[in-house]
C-alpha cells in the first residue's frame, strides 16, 4: 500500500474520521444528520470552489481569483435581478458565461503571455472585487420567489437532518470532476502538464487549449460557487468570501495533491473540505475556544500534509536510487 | 555606477513622474509643501508617508523574489508584529523593549519561513502559505481577538511623529532601503543572490551557501513585516488583527513588479522596487484626489498591473526585440530592454 499514488488519500479519508471519531467521543450529539447535513450545506460553495482549484493545481498552477468571483458573481446576481425582471435562471446562465470566459482569458493571457499564473490571477482578482464594488458597495437582498422555492428543496433524513439542493449540487460537482479528471483525455492532459509542461508538449498534448480549459473550468466552477453562496445567503456583498482563495487552496492540500502539481485527486479535496468544515464545528461545539483557532489548526495541517507529502516523495526517490545505480552500472 | 541604475530605473521614473503629473492635473495644489507647528505637510509628504509599509516591505520582497522565491506571510506578520508590539507596551514595557520585541518575532517568522524553503525545500509559495493561512490567528491569539489600542507616546512616534519635521515612517524606510542596497550592492551578496535565482545547484556547486543566503533573505523580509507592522499599529494607536496588513503581501509583490524585477528570479534592484511602491501609492492618491469613487480603485489597479504585465511578459519582448533587429543593423537602446537581463546578454 505505501507504493501506492493514493497514499495521500487513504491518509485524508483516515484523518477525516479519526477526527470525527475524536469530535464523537468528546461530543455525542455529533453523532447526527442534522450536522452532516449542516456540514455538507455550510461547505457547499467552498467546497464547488475548492473542486475547480484542484484541476488548476493538479496542472501546477494556482488561482487567486476564487473568492473574488464568488463575491463578483453574489453581487452581479443580486443587482441584475434588482434593476430588471429576469428569471433567477436566466441570471445564472449569464453569470456563468461571465465567469467562464473570464477564467478563459486568464488561462490564455497565461498561456500565450507566459507569464506566471500568480501574478495573471492575482490582477484578476483585484478586476473581480473591483468590478463587485462599481456594481454595489452595499449589501443586496435578493428577493424572488424562485429563490424560495430553491431553498425549499430538501431532504429530511430520519434523525432530523435536512439535506438541502446546495449540499447535492457540491456532491454532483465532485462526482463530475472525477468522472472528467480521471476517465477524460482532458483529465489526462491536466495531469501531464502538471508532470512536465515540456514533455506534455513534446507528446502532443494541445497545451494552449488544455491551459485555457483548466482555467475555464475554475473560473466557471468559481461562478457556480457564487451561485450556490448566493442561494445560501440571499444576498450579494462586494466584501463578501474575502480570501476563500486560501481556503479552498488548503483544502486541495490537505486532499494530498501536490502543490507542485501532477498528483492529486478531486475527492480527496472533498475530504480536505470535510476536515476543515469539522474544525469549524468543533469549535461551535465547544463553545469556549475562539474562531482564530479555526486558522491556526488549520495551518497547522497544511504544515503537517505538505511535511508527509516530503516525506513520502524522499521515500521514493531513496527506494529508485539502486535501481538508478544499476542502470548506469550495465 | 550612478548612471547605470538611473538606466535602470528610467522606466519606473516615467511612470512615477507620469502619475505624479495625473494627482497634479486633478489637484493643482499637489506639490505644494508648507512647514506648519514643526512638521512638513502637503499631498506629496503623504505619498511618501503612506507609501512606507509597502515600500519597507518591498525591499525584503525583492530580495526573496530574486532568489526565485515568494513571500506571503508578509502581511500576516505584519499582524503578529503589531500585536507584540502592542502586547508589549500594554503590559507596561518600554516603547524600545515593544520594538524589539516585535522585531524578534518578525525574524522568528522569517527564520520559519527561511528554513522551510532552504533546509526542508518545500516550495516558498506552499511553505509561506502555512504562516499566511496561520499568522492572523497568532495575532489574534496575542490581542485576545480585541483591537488592542495604547497610548505609549513612543511607540505612537514610530508610526505618526516627525524626526527634523518629517514624518518618521518616511525616515524608517529610506533609511532601510539604504542600508540594505549598501550590503547587498556594497559588497557580493547582492550577486550570489541572484546566482540562486538564475540557477540554485550550479550556485551550490560553484560553493556558494545556498542555504545560509536563503535564510537570510526570508530573515530580512520578516524583519521589514516587523517594522511595517509596528508603523501600521502605532499609526491608528491600536493593533489591529484582523485588518492590518491585509492583503499587502499582494502590494508588495505588485511593488516589485512594477519595479521591472522578474518572479522568475536572478537581476533585481531594490531602488526600482521602492519606486514600484511609490507609484503604488500615487495611484490610490490620484483616485482619491480626482473625486473618483474609491470603489474603482481596484479595477484601475487591475488594469494597471495587466498593462504592465503585457510590456513585460517575455512574448512581447521577444517580438519588439526582433522588431527593431530587423529595423536597422543598430537598434537604439530603450527602455524596454533594459529590465530585462537576458535579452540584454543575448544582444549581439
Amino acid at each position: 500500500m505505501i507504493r501506492s499514488p493514493r497514499l495521500p488519500l487513504y491518509i485524508t479519508i483516515a484523518t477525516f474520521i479519526l477526527a470525527f471519531a475524536i469530535c464523537v467521543s468528546q461530543y455525542p450529539a455529533m453523532l447526527s444528520t442534522r450536522v452532516v447535513a449542516n456540514l455538507l450545506t455550510d461547505n457547499a460553495f467552498l467546497g464547488i470552489a475548492a473542486a475547480g482549484m484542484t484541476f488548476v493545481i493538479i496542472s501546477g498552477g494556482i488561482d487567486l481569483s476564487v473568492g473574488s468571483v464568488i463575491a463578483f458573481t453574489g453581487v452581479f446576481l443580486a443587482v441584475v435581478m434588482r434593476d430588471f425582471p429576469v428569471h433567477p435562471l436566466v441570471a445564472f446562465a449569464m453569470v456563468l458565461a461571465i465567469t467562464i470566459s473570464f477564467g478563459a482569458a486568464m488561462g490564455a493571457i497565461i498561456h500565450y503571455l507566459e507569464m506566471p499564473p500568480f501574478i495573471v490571477t492575482l490582477a484578476g482578482m483585484f478586476l473581480m472585487r473591483g468590478l463587485a464594488y462599481v456594481m454595489s458597495t452595499d449589501s443586496v437582498p435578493v428577493t424572488h420567489d424562485f429563490y424560495n422555492t430553491l431553498q425549499g428543496i430538501y431532504w429530511k433524513a430520519p434523525g432530523g437532518g435536512r439535506f438541502r439542493m446546495i449540499g447535492g449540487l457540491m456532491i454532483l460537482t465532485y462526482v463530475v470532476a472525477m468522472i472528467v479528471l480521471h476517465r477524460t483525455k482532458f483529465g489526462q492532459n491536466v495531469y501531464a502538464i502538471g508532470g512536465s509542461p515540456v514533455t506534455a508538449k513534446l507528446m502532443g498534448v494541445p497545451i494552449a487549449k488544455t491551459t485555457i480549459g483548466i482555467y475555464a473550468v475554475s473560473g466557471g466552477l468559481a461562478g457556480l460557487a457564487g451561485i450556490v453562496y448566493s442561494l445560501y445567503t440571499s444576498a450579494g456583498y462586494s466584501l463578501a468570501t474575502v480570501g476563500v482563495e486560501l481556503d479552498a487552496i488548503a483544502a486541495v492540500v490537505i486532499g494530498g495533491t501536490l502543490l507542485s502539481g501532477g498528483s492529486g485527486f478531486v475527492a480527496g479535496t472533498f475530504f480536505g473540505i470535510l476536515i476543515m468544515g469539522l474544525i469549524q464545528t468543533y469549535i461551535v461545539f465547544d463553545g469556549s475556544l475562539s474562531s482564530w483557532w479555526t486558522k491556526i489548526v488549520i495551518g497547522g495541517l497544511l504544515f503537517a500534509f505538505i511535511m508527509l507529502q516530503k516525506g513520502l516523495s524522499w521515500a521514493t526517490t531513496m527506494r529508485r536510487k539502486p535501481a538508478a545505480e544499476f542502470a548506469t552500472r550495465s | 555606477m550612478i548612471s547605470a541604475t538611473l538606466k535602470r530605473v528610467a522606466p519606473q521614473l516615467v511612470i512615477l513622474a507620469v502619475v505624479l503629473l495625473m494627482n497634479f492635473a486633478v489637484f493643482p495644489g499637489f506639490f505644494h509643501i508648507e512647514f506648519q507647528n514643526g512638521r512638513l505637510f502637503g499631498n506629496l509628504i503623504d505619498v511618501l508617508n503612506r507609501g512606507a509599509p509597502v515600500a519597507l516591505l518591498s525591499i525584503g520582497m525583492t530580495l526573496v523574489i530574486a532568489t526565485k522565491g515568494i513571500d506571503l506571510s508578509v502581511g500576516a506578520v505584519m499582524a503578529i508584529a503589531g500585536a507584540v508590539a502592542a502586547a508589549v507596551v500594554t503590559g507596561g514595557g518600554g516603547w524600545l523593549t515593544a520594538l524589539l520585541a516585535a522585531i524578534a518575532a518578525g525574524l522568528l517568522c522569517g527564520a520559519w519561513n527561511g528554513i522551510l524553503v532552504a533546509i526542508l525545500r518545500v516550495q516558498p509559495i506552499v511553505a509561506t502559505l502555512v504562516l499566511m493561512v496561520a499568522g492572523r490567528g497568532i495575532a489574534q491569539l496575542i490581542t485576545e481577538g480585541k483591537i488592542m489600542t495604547f497610548l505609549n507616546p513612543g511607540l505612537i512616534h514610530l508610526g505618526a511623529g516627525t524626526v527634523a519635521g518629517i514624518p518618521t515612517p518616511i525616515l524608517i524606510w529610506i533609511a532601510a532601503g539604504i542600508i540594505v542596497t549598501a550590503i547587498v550592492r556594497g559588497t557580493a551578496l547582492g550577486m550570489l543572490i541572484e546566482s540562486i535565482g538564475i540557477n540554485e545547484t550550479a550556485s551550490r556547486l560553484a560553493g556558494i551557501n545556498s542555504r545560509a543566503l536563503l535564510i537570510a533573505v526570508y530573515l530580512i523580509s520578516g524583519l521589514g513585516a516587523a517594522i511595517a507592522g509596528v508603523i501600521v499599529a502605532a499609526d491608528i494607536k491600536g493593533a489591529d488583527a484582523n485588518n492590518a496588513g491585509l492583503w499587502m503581501e499582494l502590494d508588495a509583490i505588485l511593488a516589485v513588479v512594477i519595479g521591472g524585477n522578474s518572479l522568475l528570479g536572478g537581476r533585481f534592484s531594490i531602488v526600482a522596487s521602492l519606486i514600484g511602491a511609490l507609484i503604488i501609492q500615487s495611484v490610490n492618491s490620484v483616485i482619491l484626489l480626482s473625486g473618483m469613487p474609491p470603489e474603482f480603485n481596484l479595477v484601475i489597479k487591475a488594469l494597471i498591473i495587466i498593462v504592465i504585465l503585457v510590456i513585460q511578459s517575455p512574448r512581447i519582448k521577444h517580438t519588439l526585440y526582433l522588431l527593431r533587429a530587423s529595423a536597422g543593423p543598430a537598434p537604439r537602446e530603450t527602455t524596454l530592454h533594459d529590465t530585462d537581463p537576458v535579452a540584454k546578454e543575448s544582444r549581439p
